[in-house]
């Protein structure tokens, strides 16, 4: 059943006939159950999604995270399902609300009401040489927030990133701001795979780094 | 690296009763570092852990506590506490420029190389004064520099609290923008009450009766204007994008104050919007090139 492209934690398992990433954990957003498993939706979370692509994460299961723009915590549920301690910021009050239930339940996942921007803002509380750093921020900047925080990462760690064109310039063609922000990622990490998330989220790309 | 971070590059955790969840509170909301460190296995060689694990269990409670302090204390945040942090902002603002002009017309009296504005202010703040006259202008500095830290402080404030009182107009506006119309209007339910074309030619009043008592053209745009979508468009489009902007700007407000729920298909119909009126501009150079 286990797929040896996937974290440990993460398996493709059957819901209602069909098969779908899936997790250990309490359920969160009303999501597909089988027994302690719960189903992963790609559609719903980016990283998710970029599994379901087979992006080679770097993830083996058990990693230090940190997890930036966690929501209201569907995917970081899920990371923290699978990873070892998981540090998750947000900046908004409201999804961070939800996000509090969903670290109740989770004794190695920890909420920072934090803007991913200033991260010596966390940087008291979250340690350094992490595994990964996942992100999916919706502003405007998002080479800038993935450049700032590399100082987390260990110098094998991945970056996990999610950028959303529409977050950068609504007016511009989703390939050209891909090109801008990868150039501006390139300052500060080795890019090692891109691919474009249209299947499950539109003007998305999806892109692994490690730090140079 | 040094194994030990110095006193400036402190852990959360440090010189903290374990206890103590109010200080953790404080520490994790208040706290920074520049440099993240091994925090977990500083805690358990300084004393406030017996073992990572242990470290870890602390952090998950006390995260939760100090966030959901946080998230409640956000959302308690009304419109009016928006009015007034927006207002003294702009206060701290005008007040600090006026002080750092006349520190800086005053050091220029007593000193060379003194420079214009807050920047000025700041080094002549950093000087150590000889005799009274001079204390006097160093004082003045140090008191216009503090005002335009404080106006910082404030846009941070705003920055945090728009989000939490109109998490739509905030978003689709920016904070600072958000809570100008808020401020404007005298609130978020006045704001919310008020027809787009209203929404448009907020902070625009002077130009609005002038156009009312038949010596103006109609103002175009008010305070929105400081939006990218009406600035960043060419001057002949400006029109149609201020009234597009406002369209969606009053219905945001409306969605903020009648449920307050984000609504992700508001945002999406204005970024549309604009991608017409812009494509415009576009196709107009394409025919032109011609």
């Amino acid at each position: 059943m286990s797929d040896p492209d996937l974290p440990v934690g993460v398996e493709r398992r059957s819901f209602d006939g069909e098969t779908r990433l899936a997790t250990r954990g309490p359920p969160v957003y009303g999501e597909p159950t089988d027994g302690e498993w719960r189903a992963w939706g790609p559609e719903r979370s980016k990283l998710g999604g970029m599994l379901e692509l087979g992006f080679d994460a770097g993830l083996s299961g058990g990693e230090t995270v940190l997890y930036l723009g966690a929501a209201a915590g569907t995917t970081v549920s899920h990371v923290a399902d699978f990873a070892g301690p998981t540090y998750a910021v947000e900046f908004a009050p409201r999804p961070t609300r939800d996000l509090l239930d969903v670290a109740e339940s989770r004794d190695r996942l920890f909420p920072l009401l934090k803007d991913a921007r200033k991260p010596e803002t966390y940087a008291h509380v979250v340690e350094r040489d992490l595994d990964a750093i996942v992100q999916d921020v919706a502003t405007r900047g998002q080479a800038a927030v993935a450049t700032r925080n590399a100082r987390f990462l260990a110098d094998d760690g991945r970056l996990l990133l999610a950028v959303k064109a529409r977050s950068e310039d609504v007016t511009a063609d989703p390939d050209d701001v891909f090109a801008d922000v990868l150039a501006e990622l390139r300052g500060t990490y080795e890019v090692l795979e891109t691919e474009r998330l249209d299947r499950f989220h539109e003007d998305h790309l999806g892109v692994v780094a490690t730090p140079k | 690296m040094t194994n030990e971070p110095d006193a400036a590059n402190a852990g959360w955790f440090s010189d903290l009763d374990p206890e103590d969840l109010d200080a953790a509170e404080a520490e994790i909301l208040r706290g920074s570092a520049e440099e993240p460190e091994d925090w977990p296995r500083i805690a358990v060689e300084s004393g406030y852990a017996d073992s990572e694990e242990e470290y870890y269990d602390r952090l998950h409670e006390a995260t939760i506590h100090a966030t959901r302090q946080e998230v409640r204390e956000r959302e308690r945040a009304d419109d009016q506490q928006l009015i007034h942090a927006v207002r003294a902002m702009d206060d701290c603002e005008r007040v600090a420029n006026e002080l750092a002009e006349r520190a800086a017309e005053w050091a220029g009296s007593r000193f060379d190389d003194a420079e214009l504005g807050i920047a000025g202010a700041r080094e002549i703040a950093a000087r150590e004064p000889d005799g009274d006259l001079e204390r006097r202008v160093v004082s003045l500095s140090a008191r216009a520099v503090d005002l335009a830290d404080e106006r910082d402080e404030l846009s941070a404030t705003v920055d945090r609290v728009a989000p939490a009182v109109a998490p739509n107009l905030a978003d689709m506006a920016g904070p600072e923008l958000a809570a100008r119309l808020i401020a404007l209007a005298g609130g978020l339910e006045p704001l919310a009450k008020k027809p787009s074309g209203t929404v448009q030619v907020l902070g625009a009043e002077d130009a609005l009766f002038a156009h009312l008592s038949g010596r103006a053209p109609s103002p175009k745009h008010g305070i929105i204007y400081t939006h990218e979508f009406v600035r960043g468009t060419r001057p002949e489009d400006r029109g149609s994008a201020a009234r597009a902007l406002a369209g969606k700007l009053a219905l945001a407000a409306r969605a903020d104050h009648y449920s307050g729920e984000y609504r992700e298909v508001l945002h999406e119909d204005l970024r549309e919007r604009m991608a017409t009126i812009r494509a415009r501009a576009a196709s107009e150079e394409v025919n032109a090139n011609e």
